[in-house]
């Protein structure tokens, strides 16, 4: 069978980015497949497309990701945007074929190696009130801000806890935006469980800069601690944020409601191909069981950045040049030991990244209550299917995991294929069942990981020609 | 519910005329589809398929889905991971997805 590429990379954030150009680097034919409309992945986004030319309003840190594209887009790798893979299929032969839809286009694409680099999604927050025009997470706001320059116009409340929060309300403030209320859900106790993993945190870079970005926050910001509950309102759109605090219920009315408890890994791919998952218990979440250069269960697929456990992006880049590396040995372009002196640099960028992560993990670390909804909270938005059912179709009726419940409530047979429900859903039943969220699982996925029309696979080119006739070259977009 | 920076804060770039819902409307060169219509005011995107209820944009990163919208009579593209370009018909009313 034929070859395209020796590797095919999924996403373009600083994993992906870093891992095509070290691959490239050692000779390998790669191609990225990036499903955004140019290289940076979310927390680089826009970086080099941007229509912001106040780049003071992203902060020091969104920079460092211009060097990260530069680079990549000196390398020999091809950059292929707006192209969404929906499969990644191992072949008879050991190599995979990966089916790619560009603008409503899908070919199939042949690899020896894959690296998914798939990054982190916000991790669903189950909130009555949450599937609401208005509401949305933090995280899309501040795309729409990178990639689009706009900020909310409008009385605005953010809410939840992590430092993503924070650092959107910063920017926000930079851009000068008013904003109403920051309602910090962390719980009370959190700093204290926290303590213990600060030796860590006291080395890390992100001391300095988070101490100075929250004072910031607190000096220009209403910033209510320790809130226990969160409703969206509204008929139609959202009109009011409802919260507790102190055991008292208070209403801000807002335009925008901006929700974020961390990210998680985005394991769809991962998920549908078969790679060996495990519970993170400090991350309230499944990650990757990976080896040392980011190997995944199965042969020949890895798995670079938050895509292989959320670590931030300055571990994301670091973990994409040893994967890479670990990919160059695989496929025979440098012996062991070359691989490992390379390493070196990269792995002690890998531990000064990780410093402070255990301490952050443990402090943000969401409230049971925002994680595991009760009564009418939707939590599979697709389907529109409330915490209420789910209990009682796992407490009453005998549903014994995710999948049962696919035929009980079609629970996460929507249209996201559960991106925004299958955490909540795990943990949902852990809680009604008295066991580990290990022990639940999650959904079985299968390909295609996003939606593809009849017409599209229909319509996918047969000839090699033919596939690589849609393929654009780096710099055209 | 946003608001576009003021121009000093933004590169110059091209308008790029569309059609929202048979109205014409100015984007701006680089949007996608969904930061289009957010600078058009629309905060309703779509209704669902099981109960109506009207939805919008909510994680703009590709893995809601609650942002679908009919493009060049396309159904069920995802808004905000389709870029604008000249001439493009956005349909908002295309019945629950």
């Amino acid at each position: 069978m034929t070859l395209d590429y020796d590797v095919a990379i999924v996403g373009a954030g600083p994993a992906g980015l870093v891992a095509a150009t070290v691959c490239a680097g050692h000779g390998l034919a790669t191609v990225v497949f990036d499903e955004q409309p140019a290289p940076g992945g979310q927390v680089y986004r826009g970086v080099t497309t941007s229509p912001v030319s106040r780049t003071a309003i992203f902060g020091d840190d969104y920079a460092k990701g211009a060097a990260l594209v530069g680079a990549f887009e000196r390398s020999a790798a091809t950059y292929v945007p707006g192209a969404t893979v929906w499969a990644v299929a191992s072949r008879a032969d050991g190599a995979f074929d990966l089916g790619v839809s560009i603008a409503g286009h899908s070919r199939a694409t042949a690899a020896r190696a894959v690296i998914l680099a798939t990054g982190a999604q916000e991790r669903p927050f189950p909130i009555p009130g949450w599937t609401l025009p208005g509401v949305m997470t933090a995280g899309a706001a501040q795309a729409l801000l990178k990639m689009s320059g706009q900020v909310p116009s409008g009385p605005t409340v953010l809410a939840g806890c992590g430092p993503l929060l924070w650092l959107v309300a910063w920017q926000f403030l930079r851009a000068g935006v008013v904003i109403d209320a920051l309602l910090d859900t962390t719980p009370r106790g959190r700093l204290a469980q926290a303590m213990p993993h600060a030796a860590g945190f006291v080395l890390s870079d992100y001391l300095a800069r988070g101490l100075a970005l929250v004072r910031d926050v607190r000096r220009d910001v209403r910033v209510v601690e320790y809130v226990t509950a969160l409703a969206a309102a509204g008929e139609g759109r959202l009109r009011d944020v409802h919260y507790t605090v102190d055991g008292t219920a208070k209403t801000l009315p807002a335009d925008l409601l901006l929700l974020h408890q961390g990210v998680v890994p985005n394991l769809n791919l991962a998920r549908a191909a078969g790679c060996a998952l495990q519970w993170n218990d400090r991350q309230a979440c499944f990650e990757p069981v990976v080896d040392l250069w980011g190997g995944s269960s199965l042969p020949d697929l890895y798995l670079a950045g938050d895509g292989g456990g959320v670590a931030g992006s300055d571990a994301a880049a670091a973990r994409g040049a040893l994967v890479a590396l670990g990919v160059a040995n695989a496929l025979g372009c440098i012996d062991g030991p070359a691989r490992d002196r390379a390493a070196v640099a990269h792995r002690a960028d890998l531990a000064r990244a990780l410093r402070g992560r255990a301490f952050f993990d443990t402090l943000y670390r969401p409230a049971d209550a925002f994680r595991i909804p009760r009564d009418d909270t939707i939590v599979c938005r697709c389907e529109e299917v409330t915490a209420r059912e789910i209990v009682a179709a796992v407490g009453e009726e005998g549903c014994a995991g995710p999948n049962q419940l696919k035929a009980f409530l079609r629970c996460g047979m929507g249209l996201c294929q559960g991106r925004h429900c299958g955490l909540t859903v795990t943990e949902l039943i852990a809680d009604v069942r008295g066991v580990a969220p290990a022990d639940v699982g999650y959904y079985r996925l299968r390909f295609p990981a996003k939606p593809v029309t009849l017409g599209e696979l229909a319509s996918m080119p047969t000839s090699r020609e033919a596939q690589r006739a849609v393929v654009r070259v780096k710099g055209t977009h | 519910m946003f608001r576009r920076l003021p121009d000093a804060d933004l590169v110059a770039a091209a308008t790029v005329s569309i059609v929202i819902d048979g109205r014409p409307f100015a984007a701006r060169a680089g949007d996608t589809v969904a930061a289009a219509l957010l600078a058009a005011g629309r905060a309703t995107f779509r209704t669902t398929p099981l109960s109506g209820a009207p939805r919008g944009p909510y994680c703009l990163m590709g893995t809601c889905f609650d942002c679908l919208v009919t493009i060049d009579d396309a159904a069920g593209r995802q808004a905000c991971l389709v870029a604008v370009a000249p001439g493009m018909r956005i349909d908002t009313r295309g019945g629950a997805r």
